[in-house]
């Protein structure tokens, strides 16, 4: 055995890089979950909500961390955005229709607003 | 003051027990008085590797449900002065502590004037792991150089934060120490085993020390004789570091390096 080792030194599996790596992502994402404050989950939620009404994605595709650097927390967001040009031309769809709906909302919005100034003006006189 | 030190892991069959067997035996030894306390109720082995398995009248859970007294329970050692053994329940279950129990068996050793007690957790963190780290004011993290016993001490780091009675009562935090066991530095060296740097840079801990792979530790614990107490051995050196580091001293970590071999072992060992 020793004696084949002796001419195969160096070239053996370096398989301690590969735990290292494994373990590397594995505690980061075992301490991601347990450093956050409480409302965290539910903070993750609320955006991933907010993100899905645009942008058609899994409900893995949003990571949230709270990190601290020097003496302040810094929330770090990850999305995930599809790859595939169906579902962006499809989101884009939805952001278009999102944002003509806004403007109608603001429109009418403003268009009472406007009908309640001339009423109260109305009374006045 | 009385310190309290539990030596966890998570993980089993890293060495914890041999670990809080030399701990305690190296801190009486340099005449603190210390007591080992045995949490693994229902699996008690730190009389065997103290080798005061015949001595054993009541344990721990005797203590707690107040069927015995403090010096009727606790076994003196032979060998050093200053050093007392409390056993586990061989034959009860873990659910038979209690928080106030322990706390009350704890408060009666502070009154009894122990420098320290050193708590040897069971493995796992269910409830006998988080009942030997409630009371810690330090911990002694016990991890081999191996994949799963890494992600383990990451968890019970993150128990130790979260669920020591210091977290629970924001006082300052439970004192970590990383104590790498199993050590095989030839193997480090071509690249099989996680180095030293990899798992503190993986757990972010300061290292208290390094007790190399040895066949000393294993002869001792036949024997039932703590592997600080054979100074000739690498472990037994490595663990007398860890206490002079425990006490505050900073000493260069050894047993790092590959030992020199010859040719003829290198072409045929």
């Amino acid at each position: 055995m020793g004696f084949f080792k002796f001419f195969r030194s160096g070239k053996e599996e370096q398989t301690a890089k590969l735990a290292k790596d494994r373990l590397q992502v594995l505690i980061a994402h075992q301490r991601s979950g347990k450093d956050g404050p409480d409302y965290l989950p539910m903070l993750r939620q609320d955006i991933l909500d907010v993100i899905k009404r645009y942008v058609s994605v899994g409900d893995d595709a949003l990571s949230v961390q709270i990190e601290q650097q020097d003496d302040c927390d810094v929330l770090e967001l990850n999305v995930t955005l599809p790859e595939d040009a169906e579902s962006t031309a499809k989101a884009s769809d939805v952001a278009k229709r999102r944002s003509l709906e806004r403007q109608k909302e603001y429109q009418e919005r403003m268009e009472k607003e406007l009908k309640k100034e001339k009423e109260d003006a109305d009374n006045v006189t | 003051m009385t310190k309290t030190i539990v030596v966890t892991s998570g993980k089993g069959g890293v060495g914890k027990t041999t670990t809080s067997a030399s701990i305690a035996t190296g801190l009486a030894h340099r005449g603190f008085k210390t007591v080992v306390i045995d949490f693994d109720v229902g699996l008690r082995n730190l009389d065997l590797v103290m080798g005061c398995e015949r001595r054993v009248v009541y344990d721990l859970v005797n203590l707690v449900n107040q069927e015995s007294s403090l010096h009727q329970t606790l076994i003196k050692d032979k060998r050093i002065e200053n050093l007392y053994i409390l056993p586990a329940s061989q034959t009860r279950d873990k659910d038979a502590l209690t928080i106030e129990g322990i706390a009350r068996v704890m408060h009666k050793l502070k009154k009894s004037g122990f420098d320290y007690i050193v708590c040897d957790s069971p493995a796992g963190i269910e409830k006998g792991a988080k009942m030997a780290l409630y009371f810690a004011d330090e911990a002694i993290v016990t991890t081999n150089p191996e994949v799963s016993s890494v992600r383990d001490s990451d968890r019970i780091l993150g128990i130790l934060q979260s669920e020591s009675r210091r977290s629970k009562m924001n006082e300052t935090p439970v004192k970590e120490h990383l104590l790498i066991t199993r050590y095989n530095p030839t193997r480090v060296k071509d690249g099989q085993m996680l180095s030293v740097d990899d798992i503190v840079d993986l757990l972010a801990i300061p290292l208290l020390g390094i007790i190399p792979e040895s066949s000393t530790v294993l002869d001792c614990s036949n024997e039932g004789k703590p592997v600080i107490l054979d100074d000739e051995s690498a472990a037994g050196q490595a663990y007398s570091d860890a206490i002079d580091r425990l006490l505050g001293e900073s000493k260069p970590h050894r047993f790092m390096e590959t030992p020199k071999k010859g040719l003829l072992s290198r072409l045929f060992g």
